[in-house]
Order: C-alpha cells, then sequence, then structure tokens
C-alpha cells in the first residue's frame, strides 16, 4: 500500500485560495505602503501558525512568543546593522567599525556574542536556532517537570519581561529601548525602496506559505495527532509508552522556530527591532491573532494575523482611543460566543451553507465521520 | 538482595504514605504468568493507588515492585510501558478527538519517539493490527467513528483495545464494567478470558458475579493491607472479608 499524499484536495484548494490571495489579489490591489504593511501582518502569521500548533494543537498556551518573535528579529538586525557599521561609515565615531549606539555608550570594542554576525550564513542559522535553543531550555526545565497550563503561561510571561528588562537595561550590547534601528541594506541591497520593499513581501509571502504546508504536514503525521490526544489526555498518552514532555519541547520549539522566522521578515520589511517586540502586550496580542483566527486551523490562523493588524491600522488610523477596547471586546467575544475563532465560525456556519447553496453534498468537516472514512481506507 | 523470582509481578513491601497517611501499607503480593487476578475491597482500600504505584504514577514510599525480574519503582511512567505493563483507567481514558483507527494506532507500539512519529507510517501491517484488535474488542464497524460519540461500554472497550494493541506481559484493568449493562458484562468477561493467552490481567472491580466469572484468584484489601487471598470460594468464607467487605 501507498502512503497516502498528507494534503486532501480540499486542504490544497484552501491554500491555494490562500496563495492567490497572498501572491496575487492584494499585491496587484494595493499600493506598496499598504503592501509592506500586510508583509508586516504576515510576519506575525508565522507566530499565529506556531501557535496553532502549541496552543490549538497540544494545548500548551505561550503567553511569551513574542520572545522568539523578537529574538529571531533581533538575529536579522544584528547582521544588517554590522554590515552598515563598516569603518568607512562610521569613521566619524571614536571607535569606527561598531554599531554606533555602542559607540555611544563608550563600547570600544565589538561584544563576543556580536561578531558571529558578521556572517550572512551563521545569521540564517542563527535565526530560528538561537529562539529554539531558548524554547529548548524553557521547555526542558518546564515540561520535564510537568509544570503546565496556567502556570506555564504564567512563567513565559515572565520571561518575556525578563527578557525586555535585559534588553532595555543592556543599551551598550543591545541598543536598549530604541532598538536596532535604521538598518539599510541586506548584502549590499537596498532595503528601503519599494521595488525592494515588493521583493521582500514576496519572499515573506513564499516563506509562510512553505511554513503552511509544513504546519499541516507535521498535523497530518501521527505526532500531530499525538498532540491532540496529549492535550485532552495527557495521562493516557504517557501510559501508552509515550514521553509526553519530549512531544511537549518539540511542539514548543517548532512555535519558537516558526516565530523567530516571522520576526526576521519583520525587521527586513520594517527596517528596525526593538525591545517592545519581546514584551508581554505584543506577546499576547499574538495570542488574540490566533485565538481570533481559530487556533485549531492553520489557516484561520493567518487570516487572523490579517484581519485583526488590518482593523488595528484603519480603527487606529481613525479613533486610536478606541481600538484598545474593540481588542479587548474582540478577545472576550471569540472566548465566550465562538472559541473556534474565524474557522470555527467557517466550518459551523458558512460551508453546511455553501453546500446547500451548491447543490451538492456539503464538503465534510475534517475529523467528522465521513471524511475520516476515506482516511481509513477499509481493504478491499 | 532479593533473590531471582517465577513470578510475573513481584509486589514486596509496597508502601506509600501521603503525609503520614499510608493508603499502602506493607503489600506483597505475586502474580504469576497467564493469571487474572482480580483485587476487591470496599472503597478506599487503596486498590487504585496500588495499580498507581506499579505503573509509576505514584512513586513508593518504600518496597519494590519486580516486573520479571526488572525493579518498576525507580522507572519512568513510559519506560514500564515499553517494558510490557499496560494500564487501563477507572473512567474511560480515550482520545474523544480522533476516530477508533487513530485510538489504537497512536497506542501501536511503534514510533513513539519524536522523530518517529514524524515519520510513522500507517502501514499495511499497521492496518491489520488494527483492524485485528478491533474485531477483539467488537468496534470493527466503528473504526472511522469519533470515540466520543461511542457508548460508554464502547469506550470501555476501546481503552482495553488500547492495551491490547501494545501486547503488555501485564495488563491492568481499573474497573473494566463499571457502569456496563449486563450484555456488555458478560461480552467483557468473554474478551478478557479471550486475550488472557500469553499474559497476565490485573483487574479491580466491585461487581462479585464479574469477579466470580474471571478470576482465577481473588487478593481482597482493606486499609491498605492484604486482608485475604486465594480463590473466589476460600475468600467468600473469610469471616474478616465478609465483615468488611461482602456482609453489606
Amino acid at each position: 500500500m501507498t502512503a497516502r499524499f498528507f494534503l486532501r484536495p480540499q486542504d490544497l484548494l484552501f491554500i491555494l485560495v490562500m496563495a492567490l490571495l497572498i501572491l496575487v489579489v492584494l499585491p496587484m490591489s494595493l499600493d506598496i505602503f499598504r503592501l509592506n504593511l500586510v508583509g508586516k501582518y504576515l510576519t506575525y502569521a508565522f507566530v499565529a501558525l506556531g501557535l496553532v500548533l502549541c496552543w490549538g494543537d497540544a494545548g500548551i498556551l505561550s503567553l511569551g512568543q513574542g520572545i522568539f518573535f523578537g529574538l529571531g528579529g533581533y538575529c536579522m538586525a544584528m547582521f544588517l546593522e554590522l554590515e552598515g557599521s563598516t569603518p568607512e561609515a562610521t569613521k566619524i565615531q571614536s571607535t569606527p567599525g561598531i554599531p554606533d549606539f555602542m559607540d555611544w555608550n563608550q563600547i570600544t570594542e565589538l561584544p563576543w556574542f556580536w561578531k558571529p554576525f558578521h556572517s550572512f550564513i551563521f545569521t540564517l542559522f542563527a535565526i530560528p536556532l538561537v529562539p529554539m535553543a531558548l524554547a529548548f531550555v524553557i521547555g526542558l526545565a518546564m515540561f520535564k517537570r510537568r509544570v503546565g497550563g496556567t502556570y506555564f503561561a504564567i512563567i513565559t510571561q515572565a520571561f518575556a519581561a525578563i527578557l525586555t528588562i535585559l534588553i532595555i537595561g543592556q543599551q551598550g550590547y543591545t541598543g536598549g529601548v530604541n532598538g536596532i534601528t535604521d538598518l539599510r541594506t541586506l548584502l549590499g541591497w537596498d532595503i528601503r525602496p519599494d521595488h525592494a520593499k515588493l521583493v521582500l513581501y514576496f519572499v515573506n509571502a513564499g516563506l509562510l506559505l512553505a511554513c503552511i504546508v509544513f504546519a499541516y504536514w507535521v498535523r497530518a503525521s501521527k505526532l500531530g495527532r499525538i498532540l491532540v490526544a496529549m492535550r485532552d489526555r495527557e495521562d493516557r498518552v504517557r501510559f501508552s509508552g509515550y514521553d509526553v514532555a519530549n512531544f511537549k519541547i518539540f511542539v514548543f520549539c517548532l512555535a519558537a522556530g516558526l516565530a523567530a522566522i516571522g520576526g526576521a521578515m519583520f525587521t527586513l520589511q520594517v527596517g528596525f527591532m526593538s525591545p517592545y517586540f519581546v514584551g508581554i502586550v505584543p506577546s499576547i496580542d499574538l495570542v488574540i491573532l490566533c485565538a481570533v483566527g481559530g487556533r485549531n486551523s492553520v489557516l484561520g490562523a493567518v487570516y487572523g494575523a490579517l484581519l485583526v493588524n488590518w482593523a488595528r491600522t484603519t480603527f487606529s488610523e481613525d479613533m486610536p482611543q478606541l481600538w484598545l477596547f474593540a481588542m479587548g471586546g474582540l478577545f472576550i467575544a471569540v472566548v465566550m460566543f465562538f472559541p473556534g475563532g474565524l474557522a470555527g465560525l467557517y466550518r459551523d456556519h458558512l460551508e453546511p451553507a455553501l453546500g446547500r447553496l451548491f447543490g451538492g453534498r456539503a464538503p465534510t468537516p475534517p475529523g467528522s465521520p465521513e471524511t475520516v472514512t476515506s482516511m481509513v481506507e477499509q481493504p478491499r | 538482595m532479593s533473590g531471582e523470582t517465577e513470578f510475573l509481578l513481584a509486589v514486596e513491601g509496597l508502601t506509600v504514605s501521603f503525609d503520614g497517611f499510608k493508603a499502602v501499607d506493607d503489600l506483597s503480593f505475586y502474580v504469576d504468568e497467564n493469571e487474572i487476578r482480580v483485587i476487591i475491597g470496599p472503597n478506599g482500600a487503596g486498590k487504585t493507588t496500588v495499580l498507581d504505584l506499579i505503573c509509576g504514577r505514584t512513586r513508593a514510599t518504600a518496597g519494590s515492585v519486580k516486573f520479571r525480574n526488572t525493579e518498576l519503582t525507580t522507572m519512568k511512567e513510559h519506560a514500564i510501558v515499553r517494558a510490557g505493563v499496560g494500564r487501563k483507567f477507572q473512567n474511560p481514558s480515550i482520545y474523544e478527538d480522533l476516530t477508533v483507527f487513530e485510538n489504537l494506532e497512536i497506542s501501536f507500539p511503534r514510533g513513539r519517539s519524536v522523530l518517529g512519529a514524524l515519520t510513522f507510517r500507517r502501514s499495511g501491517e499497521v492496518r491489520d493490527r488494527v483492524e485485528e484488535v478491533a474485531r477483539t474488542i467488537f468496534l470493527h464497524d466503528h473504526l472511522a467513528m469519533r470515540a466520543e460519540y461511542l457508548s460508554h461500554g464502547q469506550k470501555q472497550w476501546l481503552e482495553i483495545g488500547m492495551l491490547l494493541i501494545q501486547d503488555p506481559a501485564l495488563m491492568m484493568l481499573d474497573e473494566p464494567v463499571a457502569g456496563m449493562s449486563v450484555a456488555e458484562r458478560k461480552k467483557t468477561a468473554e474478551l478478557l478470558h479471550r486475550i488472557i493467552q500469553g499474559r497476565s490481567v490485573l483487574v479491580i472491580e466491585h461487581d462479585m458475579g464479574f469477579v466470580e466469572d474471571i478470576a482465577h484468584k481473588v487478593t481482597v484489601l482493606h486499609q491498605g493491607r492484604v486482608i485475604a487471598e486465594g480463590s473466589m470460594e476460600k475468600v467468600q468464607q473469610d469471616p474478616k472479608v465478609i465483615e468488611v467487605y461482602l456482609g453489606h
């Protein structure tokens, strides 16, 4: 028997619709300023994607995803900053060849942990691996001791707070509260003009689509089902011979790695990285994106990231003081009235209605008896 | 060093105290290969705690649990399972969001590491084994059904099936027929008789009719201690057992 392809036809269709939207429809209908904003929203979608696996599937709520988003972003920013800090460009400094904020802070030599970021290859590896290493350590310390649920969520918040304070406090090494700003070139290529923004938008969108397909693959594997099983019956999984902690560490690291890719793409598209994105508030925002979109749906989370941020921008332009209330109200509404988020609304209401509209039999939601029959494949 | 034993499971001097309260107190018993042993006793006698101690869910304060001469009290839960000890919980503990097939597949003893689970393939062998077990537990027609839609009795069977597919040498069942109809109970007894081949079963049960039907030997617990052990007829006549348990 051959193994089945992990994407079912309807999954492929939905991914294609998403690809069409972000690769064709949005670039054709938005000016470059708006498109760049959408690109920024899509970097949050990487985090939401990780949260679907970590929170939606495995039930591990992390309120510190900003840590990994920020670290990924900082890795990229450090590379760009070093590239811009050539001795020629910084010859007016008392120590030429180091980032300007270090010079202001009377630092006269590049700190050791900055040095490897001269290498682009190193940076590419560091972007996912540094955040994943931190996630591994946190995961190892928490999950092996069976810390979970609310306690885990609070501890991740504490880490977000600690890291923010650390970055702000160590101004000479990190750029402090301003972050690393005024980033201009990537390998000699200016990232600021419109055409560069367009290219970066497409790179970002392509990466996101690749990550979406990867997330589908993980969820279709047995590991995906173990995550769901663990969420509901941790003991049963443990007493079926699995080391539950390892699976939690794995999915937490995976979510961290995805968030980091988003962070790096954020830095490239926006041109700076600051400790704000590491903190508690953006971390909670990221969870809200995921909840609104649907924490059990990979694509739902991406739509959530797009819509919530689009709403944020629109509202903030017109009535900035109301936005926070709207956001809070939205989150309460999701928790109370549609826990499945937008994806859940679609699955429960729109999909059956569409099915009736087109006469045919309604497409069955994943996991319902009918779809699963085809997955099990009875022998002929 | 205690010597080698012929028994499949040798529990000796097992004690656990929760804040000074000894839920299990210097307990010893032995289970043979291919034996169905039933543990009975009034509520709070420590029956479930004994299973928890054997499978590593609760750590013993003192004493030893030897499974085929391997000490279990220091092993991690998943390692105990991999050594061949399966455990069914009191309330049916199944994955309600997954199908019957997937429930059994997750329990299939392969691909238990992170990498193994990622690369696990639903091979013909897996499929055959799942179907074979599903037939045994009367759920062959429900493979594609989400487990939450099963009846209570079927959920109990499914969990037994999830153990069965692991092919454990010792299967521990905590009240497998609780809440079952008479017909389901009969079927479950039949099922247990069928799956006993090549393994031992340790059962906690309150239903005396059912116990009589399946037990080779009965161990009666009271306040964390063994007060009687032997065949069903023998313990039924034991005055101590009648006083604390069977009498009312």
